[in-house]
């Protein structure tokens, strides 16, 4: 296996601006038309636990992380205890001199078993367990080592702009070590500069000196380190434009532009950032018809040219889901978002969109569970409940994105496939999503349609004054005129009800709304195209066929394109709508392939079990994860690889990652 | 035309018990609506689950029947939505004060133009008699096999302390009455709660019409003396008159000391009102100033050929990178 990207990583304290520093890392090297992908993760806690952040740039297409480090930035102790033996050899570490004597025990962030371990690993190789030991492990083991006098350098800095105070100063060591990153790389000061100018736009002071600090920081390593590190990080020309995004504003965008006009929210990680971005961004222009090329039509002039989506935050996920709901009813394109704890909240809620054939969208970020789980690390444990939450029978989709685009092409599907089949919509995506960060090309806002289904606008057929909502009819979808609408009434009632909505106990009628309802599922399979059901990825025919869903997709492509080049072909079957599942189409593929191998963020292969559930097909062989942090290209890469080689178990739990 | 009683008749079949205080409170919201000539395709009737939860179904307006505890929040996404209807919800104690407390309390903090009537009886009825949140302790009504083991919930005050801006009690029985509170509870700017004594014949054996009437509540001269009185008939004035923080903390105290008033002398009429406090659709209109020209229910998303109106091309302008 052969990278030629760069894998970079910076660690600090939650809270010092760890996640400033990647993303002006990120944003410097994309905007020198490098594809980006990076990863967060993060303790569940505010201030003074340890995160950390990977970013991998390369001039060609990428869209996983890796789990070796190339480099290793650094500006405090616990990053260079936890990461230093992470980065591979001929790599670098960046790191303050001034932290050699810090000592292990000393840590109380650090768990006690981390700290055995390492201690154990130090005192085997005659060193002592503080930072210059670990240091002195890295070098040994052939890594590049870069101590930068930060101190010195911010001290310089604030000379010239009249800053005396060293804490005020050392708000910069982040992007000092940024700076020192780079300098390294060789990469073109400016495009760093820049960045740094992007992102402390609205603090103009602080923006000056932050570029100075970058300044100081290439004059040092220029000085000190020229020409000592071998890999060079150069700008490349973009092929057209490229935005840098991260899950959950992709989600809020496209909420925005599907027409999405409630929004409700209880407070949970990582689902709230997505309503935060609505909450920022409530006001809208409505003359998106005319932005695309087209001429301002009289329909759009007319529409009063704004429009404002409303977000409330709830009182619990209880409401979320009601007041999500209330706004269906009201006809308007609603949803909510929300992680597993406040999913399970929900299921009484989704209960009533399917038996009232109210659309409504829910957003579920799936994170590492049960219970509180792992609330802010990865898992995809939550399939099978997304399945099935809510007690008794009704249709729901279940729609699951692989990567940044598609969760934003798949939010605009949610809301029509709502409104279109008059049913709850549960898309998923979840924490690796929402938390990764990445370079796509400019999304096509052309390729967005929306379509609200059979959507009355005004009721002219009634019988004594009442509308009947639920009237028989052949595809079971009947004519939806919203609560409000002018011309007569009806009623919603979450007991089993008759054509205009008063309760009905009546088995006939039962029967018939039964089938009405759980028809709309049926209607849905046939009626979507199988292009948006699934994805296939490789050759029609190979040594190994993937079965995945959701974020491992980025990992499992960019695994095949190296197995390829090791002459091991493989094909990737991705599921993106798991209700209604695409049952014959996953038959004809897997019962022709010559080995099936299942991969899943979960501990029971909860996609394995649906795919034998619709198909009949067992999938044998489970690459599986449950340890809360996302697959790696490069572990994929090695679990085909022994499982091509026949050495290994069928169920093959994987491991890495800090 | 003139809106008659009869046209918010619905076909439905009402299975509440004969003589259930539920039949003086839809009357009443009846009366209301035919007074207040109100459009039956512009107001919807929310409820929660239980023996009031049925109401919706026969009031010929749009009924919105939900789920136990859920009224609020359905009809807080419906208003919000769309803030052109006029939305009344009905509910009962223990759905609004028991499953649904959460609900009862954080709207309180919202102020949505909106009526909120609990059908208070101090029972669980569809479920046969168990004791709602509103029971006193000890008090043993029909079906409980040992005295109430709760203490009970003062709704009044709790609707008060939570910031409803317009806090009153009815008595169903009293349907006049009642059908001026609920059309004042209506024309109220901002969120109202309306708490209405309504007997349960079948379950509660202590709050029966007759206790209410004044069976056994003698004068001097041995005549029976109604339980309830009219808080507008004795001097007391609820209204704040002016946006002063002395004279709101005032009101509020003087309905929190009114509430404490129950059994031999209760106290119906408005307890309090403040129309001094902004509403959330002003609220929301102060973040995204279209939300009130034009809101989402009256919103257009899309051209005829599906095209999307919304122009996101400065949000992507702000994550362009090359």
């Amino acid at each position: 296996m052969k990278r030629d990207d760069f894998s970079w990583m910076i660690g600090g304290v939650q809270g010092s601006g760890v996640d400033t520093s990647a993303i002006v890392f990120s944003k410097a090297a994309a905007s020198g038309g490098l594809y980006v992908f990076g990863k967060r993760e993060y303790y569940s806690n505010i201030k003074g636990e340890h995160s950390y952040f990977q970013v991998r740039v390369s001039k060609d297409l990428i869209r996983s992380h890796v789990d070796t480090v190339d480099m290793l930035a650094t500006f405090e102790e616990e990053t260079i205890f936890r990461h230093a033996l992470e980065v591979r050899s001929e790599g670098a570490i960046i790191y303050d001199p001034d932290q050699d004597t810090k000592r292990l025990d000393t840590i109380p962030t650090i768990e006690a078993n981390v700290k055995a371990t390492l201690t154990a690993e130090l005192s085997k190789a005659g060193l002592s367990a503080d930072v210059k030991g670990v240091i002195e492990l890295a070098r040994r083991r052939g890594v590049h080592i870069y101590p930068v006098p930060y101190n010195d350098l911010l001290k310089e800095v604030g000379t010239k702009h009249g800053e005396t105070s060293l804490s005020t100063l050392q708000r910069m060591l982040n992007v000092m070590a940024v700076a020192s990153s780079f300098a390294l790389l060789s990469y073109d000061q400016e495009l760093v500069k820049d960045a740094v100018r992007k992102q402390f736009k609205s603090k103009p002071k602080v923006a000056e000196m932050n570029a100075d600090a970058v300044g100081a920081a290439y004059g040092f390593m220029g000085q000190k380190y020229a020409g000592s590190f071998a890999y060079k990080l150069s700008p490349v020309k973009a092929d057209g434009t490229r935005l840098f995004v991260r899950g959950n504003s992709m989600v809020a965008m496209a909420k925005e532009l599907a027409g999405c006009r409630l929004q409700t929210y209880y407070p949970i990680t990582p689902a709230s950032d997505e309503s935060e971005y609505l909450e920022a961004h409530s006001e809208m222009q409505l003359d998106g018809a005319a932005s695309q090329g087209e001429p301002r039509l009289a329909e759009a002039a007319a529409m009063k040219g704004k429009g404002a989506i409303a977000v409330v935050q709830s009182e619990d996920e209880i409401a979320a889901v009601t007041m999500a709901i209330g706004g269906g009813i009201a006809g308007v394109r609603s949803s909510t978002s929300t992680s597993g704890p406040g999913f399970s909240l929900m299921a009484e809620g989704l209960g009533y969109a399917g038996m009232n054939e109210v659309p409504v969208v829910v957003t579920l970020y799936s994170r590492g569970g049960p219970s509180t789980g792992l609330p802010t690390r990865h898992e995809q444990g939550d399939l099978r409940f997304a399945l099935h939450a809510g007690h008794g029978e009704f249709p729901r989709l279940v729609l699951a994105s692989g990567d940044l685009e598609e969760a934003f092409y798949d939010t605009v599907r949610a809301f029509n496939y709502s409104e279109k089949y008059q049913t709850p919509v549960i898309h998923m995506v979840d924490k690796a999503l929402a938390n990764s960060d990445g370079t796509i090309p400019m999304l096509d806002v052309k390729r967005v349609k929306i379509d609200r289904g059979a959507l009355l606008r005004e009721i002219k057929d009634v019988t004594n004054g009442e509308f009947k909502r639920f009237k028989h009819v052949e595809s079971g979808i009947s004519p939806r005129a919203p609560v409000g609408t002018k011309g007569g009434v009806y009623w919603l009632t979450g007991d089993e009800h008759d054509e205009v909505g008063h309760i009905s106990e009546d088995p006939v009628n039962r029967d018939y709304m039964m089938e009405k309802r759980m028809g709309k599922m049926e209607l849905a399979a046939k009626e979507i195209p199988i292009s948006d059901r699934a994805n296939f990825f490789g050759p029609e025919k190979a040594d190994v066929t993937v079965v995945s869903w959701g974020s491992t997709k980025g990992a499992i492509l960019d695994a095949m394109e190296w197995l390829k080049s090791d002459g091991i072909t493989v094909n990737f079957l991705q599921i993106r709508l798991v209700n209604p599942f695409p049952t014959e189409y996953v038959t004809a593929l897997l019962s022709k392939a010559k080995k099936v191998v299942g991969i899943e963020m979960n501990y029971s292969g909860q996609l394995i079990g649906i795919v034998r559930e619709r198909t009949c097909i067992p999938v044998e062989q489970m690459v599986i994860k449950y340890n809360g942090r996302p697959m790696s290209s490069e572990e994929i890469y090695d679990a085909i690889k022994m499982i091509h080689e026949g050495k290994a178990p069928k169920r093959m739990v994987l491991k890495r990652g800090a | 035309m003139a809106l008659k009683l009869s046209d918010l008749k619905t076909s439905a079949h009402n299975d509440w018990c004969p003589g259930c205080g539920d039949f003086g409170i839809l009357n009443a919201v009846q009366m209301a609506l035919a007074e207040m000539n109100a459009d039956p395709s512009g107001t919807v009737v929310v409820s929660g689950v239980g023996c009031s939860g049925k109401a919706p179904h026969f009031i010929k307006t749009y009924g919105v029947h939900t789920l136990h505890g859920r009224a609020v929040p359905f009809a807080t996404g419906i208003k919000l939505a769309n803030p052109n209807l006029n939305v009344i919800i009905e509910g009962g104690d223990g759905d609004g004060m028991g499953i649904g407390a959460g609900h009862f309390v954080n709207s309180g903090r919202r102020n949505i133009d909106m009526l909120y009537i609990i059908h208070d009886n101090e029972v669980y009825g569809l479920t046969k008699g168990q004791a709602s949140p509103t029971l006193g302790l000890g008090k043993k009504t029909k079906s409980l096999p040992l005295p109430n083991i709760n203490q009970a919930i003062n709704p009044i005050m709790l609707a008060v302390a939570a910031g409803y801006t317009w806090v009153a009690r009815g008595y169903s029985y009293d349907v006049r009455h009642l059908k001026d509170l609920i059309i004042k509870g209506i024309r109220h700017k901002g969120y109202a709660f309306l708490d209405v004594l309504q007997p349960c014949p079948t379950y509660n054996d202590i709050l029966t019409k007759e206790y209410w009437a004044g069976e056994g509540n003698l004068d001097a001269s041995g005549r029976p003396q109604p339980r309830t009185y009219k808080l507008e008939e004795n001097g007391y004035d609820g209204i704040v008159h002016s946006d002063d923080e002395a004279e709101i903390e005032k009101k509020v105290q003087q309905a929190i000391l009114k509430s404490f008033e129950f059994g031999d002398h209760t106290p119906i009429g408005v307890f309090y009102q403040n129309e001094f406090v902004p509403t959330y659709e002003e609220r929301l209109t102060g973040r995204s100033p279209s939300y009130k020209t034009n809101p989402p229910a009256s919103q257009e998303i899309a051209k005829p050929d599906g095209t999307p109106l919304t122009n996101i091309d400065k949000l992507l302008d702000e994550l362009r990178v090359s």
